[in-house]
């Protein structure tokens, strides 16, 4: 009988092309996500080597990261990123790769878009040149963020050399309680093992919590790997993954829906498969998690105060801790409920989809947000805003006085003019809390669309749960 | 790319962990759709103060630190975004090796393709290398895999065996892929399920 094995390991097993003596194994890509940033100058290397892209027929481009969320009426005011967008149009075309630019009707965050669409399925390789590609681990895909040589070498050859990671159990049991979500389980698990402790390993998520999330919620867990240093992180499809992929665009249809359901009935971890490494959280005991420093490990639970750098031993990571706390300019041993904050953010390809959506809006419905604040709600797709639209979601939020914008990257990574002022402080949906991340001087917290929406009301960081009970 | 030789350079030291790309080089320069002109944007926002002067208390800002090829940082340097604009920055700014602890796994790939060396050492080593006075510099050698201090000694440095090989001849990995293409062409045609990016949607 052949050993136990991990999804993780199942899904390597069945994507090496070949593994020579003295390299690293060849695994075979089943699909290229394709963004402006991080391509031109992958097209620019094949023209160079008068090469053509192997399998355009699984490959997909999307424009996102530097794209206005201004009404598309009104052009690109910024001539680099409006070239930048032009040259992925270009490249595209001349490539033969289809692309939703930057005035199609489908345009959206690649991470939104794939899977809306039905590109993501389980079993698959999916690579994209970000580091959020692990968001579609979430239908049991063994995705991962690459390089812009490693996107040259996927167009090129649609084949990656690598190295096998070792597998890591993020067993997820217990119920959450209320206003406590999928941003908080992840936020938590980088708070416990740290922005490096997932490094060299794939995650698997696993545990009854996993399995009561839904595929929104599982692509918010999976999507912030990378932020506690797991290149990928997936959980195993089940009735839940095929019901949310069935009759998209791109999903297999009649007779081979069907064969491809019986081969991913088969990718779950089999009874007894081993980890090399393994943490567990207990759902029940979280509360809402938001950050107090500048990377996504520095997180606590949002009653929590803010850790003090003289209780580290370790002279390097006490400074760390303390050049954090100053460029946040905050004070060991303080609570962060309360702090008064500028912006509100609520969008990224953790959480714009029309679920983050909803539970936003379900907080500010008959609110205002509060006069101090500017808010801005970002959808992951075009296709997420129309849905918002049709459940008048974009109405809650702009009589609540929240700004309502068109798709795309957004304030997440501050490339397209949505941005901080320095000194300004945000609550913000997003996974990145970097020193400048969301605009040079700008001070990031991060937290939950519930925990986004109630701070947006007061004007300071809020336990979403005191405006629950009201 | 060149040939990866040994070399000897002092050393910048930057003692700072968890040293993420989006510090390394800021979001708002990977507009450009070039490789070239990033070595004034490495550490754009640490080393230039809001009014766009050199902050004169970032290591980088010393008049010694602009000739100096090997970088010294803290533990889990280059984690975060996958821009390999920061590798790009930090070669063209004159870097060969950054030292730390650990590497994020995705800045470490992109490394080892643009000839810029990730090398790993233990935290012993690590904390003589940041207590070594400004003028001192260690020598590293790519094929023996060694790092050497100033007082003589020889530190070893895990490299994997296939990037070794292609930095020390200077070499990438497309033609050793293209050499796979009979296996490539056998595991293409058995593949299933496969989707149709191209079918009008």
């Amino acid at each position: 009988m052949q050993k136990p094995r991990t999804i993780i390991e199942k899904l390597w097993d069945s994507h090496v092309v070949t593994e020579q003596p003295g390299a690293p194994a060849l695994l075979y890509i089943d699909l290229h996500l394709v963004h402006e940033v991080t391509s031109p100058q992958a097209f620019d290397g094949l023209r160079k080597r008068g090469l053509k892209v192997r399998r355009p027929d699984l490959t997909f481009a999307t424009t996102d990261h530097s794209t206005p969320t201004t009404p598309k009426s009104l052009p690109i005011v910024d001539p680099v990123a409006a070239t930048q967008v032009r040259q992925l149009e270009k490249n595209a075309a001349e490539f033969g790769i289809p692309c939703y630019g930057f005035h199609s009707p489908k345009q959206g965050i690649v991470h939104v878009i794939g899977p809306e669409n039905g590109l993501t399925q389980p079993g698959m390789t999916v690579v994209c040149g970000d580091s959020h590609t692990a968001t579609h681990g979430a239908f049991g895909a063994l995705a991962f963020g690459i390089g812009t040589s490693e996107v040259e070498m996927v167009l090129a050859t649609q084949c990656l050399p690598q190295r096998k990671s070792k597998t890591f159990e993020v067993r997820v049991d217990g119920t959450l309680r209320e206003g406590v979500t999928a941003k908080d389980i992840i936020l938590a698990l980088c708070a416990k093992v740290g922005i490096g402790g997932g490094t060299g390993s794939v995650f698997e998520y696993t545990g009854t919590a996993i399995r009561a999330l839904t595929i929104e919620e599982r692509m918010t867990v999976c999507n912030m790997s990378i932020e506690a240093g797991a290149r990928a992180g997936l959980i195993a499809p089940d009735d839940a993954t095929y019901q949310y992929l069935n009759g998209r665009t791109y999903a297999p249809k009649g007779t081979d829906w069907d064969e491809a359901v019986e081969r991913w009935r088969a990718l779950p971890s089999d009874e007894g498969a081993v980890y090399d490494k393994g943490v567990t959280i207990d759902a029940s005991t979280l509360e809402p998690m938001i950050t107090f420093g500048t990377n996504p490990g520095m997180g606590m639970q949002i009653s929590g105060a803010i850790p003090d750098p003289a209780s580290i031993s370790d002279p390097v990571e006490r400074e760390s801790l303390a050049k954090a706390l100053r460029y946040m300019a905050l004070e060991p041993g303080k609570p962060l409920a309360g702090q008064p904050i500028d912006v509100v953010f609520i969008g990224s390809c953790t959480n714009s989809r029309i679920t983050d959506l909803r539970a936003a809006a379900g907080v500010l419905k008959g609110r205002k947000v509060s006069p101090k604040v500017r808010v801005m709600v970002v959808p992951g797709s075009q296709e997420i805003k129309r849905q918002a639209e049709a459940e008048g979601l974009d109405k809650v939020f702009q009589a609540a006085g929240a700004d309502w914008r068109e798709a795309g990257c957004s304030m997440c990574i501050a490339m397209n003019g949505d941005q901080l002022s320095p000194g300004q402080y945000s609550v913000s949906t997003s996974n990145r809390n970097f020193e400048g991340r969301q605009g040079k001087g700008g001070r990031t917290f991060l937290a939950s669309p519930l925990t986004a929406a109630a701070s947006a009301v007061t004007g300071v960081v809020t336990d979403v749960r005191s405006l629950l009970a009201q | 790319m060149i040939k990866f030789s040994s070399f000897e350079s002092k050393l910048v030291q930057l003692p700072v962990d968890n040293v993420d790309t989006d510090q390394i080089i800021p979001a708002r320069f990977l507009k450009t759709i070039s490789k070239d002109g990033l070595d004034d944007q490495l550490f754009y926002d640490w080393r230039y103060l809001p009014g766009g002067e050199p902050n004169p208390e970032f290591v980088l800002n010393h008049d010694w630190a602009k000739t100096r090829q090997i970088l010294v940082a803290g533990d889990n340097f280059g984690c975060g975004s996958s821009r390999e604009h920061a590798p790009w920055a930090l070669t063209q700014y004159g870097f060969r090796a950054v030292i730390s602890t650990s590497f994020a796994d995705i800045f470490k790939n992109n490394s080892l393709k643009n000839s810029l060396l990730p090398v790993v050492v233990d935290a012993e080593t690590h904390k003589k290398l940041l207590a070594l006075p400004a003028g001192a510099s260690v020598k590293i050698d790519l094929s023996a895999q060694t790092l050497t201090l100033p007082d003589g000694t020889a530190v070893e440095f895990p490299v994997d065996e296939f990037s070794k090989y292609l930095l020390l001849e200077g070499v990438d990995e497309l033609g050793y892929v293209h050499q796979q293409e009979d296996a490539i062409q056998a595991f293409e045609a058995k593949r299933l399920g496969s989707i149709n990016t191209l079918a009008a949607a």
